[in-house]
């Protein structure tokens, strides 16, 4: 009797992975017919945030491509941990997936070790700009400090106590450089305001990012920004204290808090997709570098709908933003 | 640096570190009786994850906060039953069956939340409520009585959890059936009831955990919205020498170097921010190896309790 019994646990076990399991997405193979994209994700598709940007625009791209039987398009979310996402990667290119995308900069290894032994197939990752060197990879990344500008130089016109709070992640890739570009935009605008910043060191620990715009908020801010799926406790915070305002970016995050989200920064791949899709079916498998920037409409500044923007905050963003398109701006010192 | 230590900044750790504190204490004085009963629960953060699920979809649904907390505390109890059910009834090994308890939480909270919210949306949860009188004190008022219930709740839970333990019949058989099960039993006590009794119990109290995250501390819910705090709980219970208070003193400790930190991070700005993040776990890695007692381990932790042996 209790040798049988000792098989509870893994029962137990095997019932969490169903679970869990349950929650993805998987598409049928189909010979020869529509273009087959998969994309692996650390958090989820409705995040608010980084894999939420990407899922709109496949989403997008698919319905412009004339829906399922045109692109196929597949899914693994919440891959935090980084060999259950190699392992994923490796599975959909065993199924003749023409392109996989690798939707996180952690991913970076993974890639390395999986697209030489699948020369056929498209490898993605970002947000990173090395292809390794190899012929069937692509990278792209966000020039997030653009949009993060823009939103540095509204925060500075509307802070009334010239105290501005970020609440950051991990302080690498795209939650530094849009840090650093909104920093600057704020300096720009007014270099006597005080910009607090704080990092959680997770970009998932939601708890601790709630108490950190918290603190800020005590250290007297009025307008809080930042990064990462974790910054919707900071919303959270802000929302509950009224009275101070929010800038985003990877999402439009207005829905959380209409009436406290002044501008969002909204990553768009969809051009991204379509054109690493384009070179696939044109004989380039990888080796290219793409850039979401406000140039090329991969940025674009997102204004709240429940917030009313000052005309004067609004036309000196438009002026920001076509300054860094013609490049009479630049974001980064 | 000197600005760390002006009183409204001292004010403002002191509150953050109470409010950090809140799930941290409900999970670990939960997870502090099954163990005193003899059960090591690892499954604590995914009970933290479906209460935390139950208490806002219930919340999000009607409207009534003490309706998802009561949803969150009966969720709580039967993911306590299951373990409870895994580990005593068919003596599995606790350490596995926690962990596959913590995946099936995590799981299912994420399936759930997916399919049925969504989206991540906010709600207005437990609002600060102000004591009277005690609220008006100068400084402990404004630290220690402006919170919302639930935060009083996980502090008043501590004497409670004390005066069950150390000072009640029912907690002298959690005590013994702790120690030695076998002799207990010879004296009549039901090993296997006190013990479901303490895993139903640690349930309800880590999906009241899951709650005040979700509807009094965050206001939200999103997947894997404790990021392993109930696996820091199980950590709380040994780092307090399997004794309320001394739970009461790791929560405090690791929660107020939490807030202290985030507070260093706004005002001292060239300290490198990988450094601050890392000084709760610093400090409580080190107040672990210097402070626990081991002695203090109950004799029978994590081993099922089988009639005639031992």
């Amino acid at each position: 009797m209790r040798k049988h019994l000792r098989t509870a646990p893994v029962l137990l076990t095997l019932l969490a992975l169903l679970a869990g399991a349950c929650g993805g997405a998987t598409a049928t193979t189909s010979p020869s017919g529509p273009f087959r994209v998969a994309v692996v994700m650390p958090s989820a598709t409705t995040d608010m945030a980084y894999s939420q940007s990407m899922f709109q625009a496949m989403k997008a791209v698919q319905a412009e491509m004339g829906g399922e039987s045109a692109l196929e398009f597949a899914w693994s979310e919440g891959m935090f941990n980084v060999p259950d996402a190699a392992a994923a990667m490796r599975d959909y290119a065993t199924q003749g997936y023409d392109l996989v995308i690798a939707h996180g900069s952690q991913y970076g290894a993974s890639v390395q070790e999986v697209a030489p032994d699948f020369p056929d197939t498209s490898f993605a990752w970002g947000t990173n700009v090395d292809t390794f060197g190899m012929p069937n990879v692509f990278a792209y990344t966000a020039a997030a400090e653009e949009g993060g500008y823009v939103n540095g130089v509204m925060a500075a016109m509307l802070t009334q106590s010239k105290i501005i709070g970020i609440t950051g992640p991990v302080e690498v890739g795209d939650a530094k450089t849009y840090i650093d570009g909104f920093r600057n935009g704020v300096a720009a605008t007014d270099p006597s305001i005080t910009i607090n910043a704080t990092w959680t060191g997770s970009f998932s620990d939601v708890a601790l990012m709630t108490e950190a715009a918290n603190t800020h908020i005590a250290a007297g801010a009025d307008i809080l920004t930042g990064s990462s799926q974790s910054v919707v406790g900071s919303i959270g915070a802000a929302k509950d204290k009224g009275g101070v305002l929010w800038f985003g970016t990877q999402a439009d995050q207005a829905t959380l808090a209409p009436e406290l989200v002044v501008a969002s920064q909204v990553y768009d791949w969809v051009g991204v997709v379509k054109d690493m899709i384009a070179k696939h079916q044109a004989g380039t498998l990888g080796g290219e570098v793409f850039t979401l920037r406000l140039s090329n409409d991969g940025l674009k500044i997102a204004y709240g709908t429940g917030y009313s923007l000052p005309a004067d905050v609004r036309s000196a963003a438009e002026a920001a933003i076509a300054g860094i398109k013609d490049g009479s701006i630049k974001p980064l010192p | 640096m000197a600005e760390l230590f002006t009183l409204p900044v001292l004010l403002g750790i002191a509150f953050s570190g109470i409010r950090l504190a809140t799930p941290y204490l409900y999970a670990a004085l939960g997870e502090t009786f099954a163990q005193r009963s003899g059960v090591l629960n690892l499954g604590v953060d995914g009970i933290m994850l479906m209460g935390a699920f139950s208490a806002f979809f219930v919340a999000l649904n009607t409207g009534s906060l003490w309706l998802g907390l009561a949803a969150a505390a009966v969720v709580g109890l039967l993911m306590g039953l299951l373990m409870a059910l895994v580990s005593i009834t068919f003596k599995a090994e606790q350490g596995i069956s926690g962990i596959g308890l913590y995946m099936f939480g995590l799981g299912l909270s994420s399936l759930l939340f997916r399919t049925t919210v969504g989206t991540v949306k906010t709600i207005s949860g437990f609002q600060p409520v102000k004591l009277p009188l005690l609220g008006d004190l100068p400084i402990l008022g404004d630290i220690f009585f402006r919170h919302s219930l639930l935060v009083y709740g996980a502090f008043l839970a501590v004497p409670l959890a004390w005066f069950i333990l150390e000072r009640t019949t029912w907690g002298l058989k959690i005590r013994a059936v702790g120690q030695q099960p076998a002799a207990a039993d010879s004296l009549g006590v039901n090993v296997t009831a006190v013990r479901y009794a303490c895993t139903g119990l640690g349930g309800v109290l880590a999906g009241i955990a899951g709650a005040s995250l979700s509807i009094a501390l965050t206001n939200l819910f999103q997947e894997n919205l404790t990021s392993g705090q109930g696996f820091i709980a199980v950590a709380l219970v040994y780092f307090g020498g399997w004794r309320p208070l001394g739970v009461l003193g790791g929560a405090l400790l690791f929660s107020f170097v939490n807030a202290f930190q985030l507070w260093m991070q706004v005002l001292v700005p060239e300290m490198e921010a990988d450094i601050a993040v890392m000084l709760p776990y610093l400090l409580t890695i080190a107040a672990l190896a210097v402070a626990v007692n081991r002695t203090r381990q109950p004799a029978a932790l994590a081993k099922p309790f089988e009639r005639g042996e031992a």
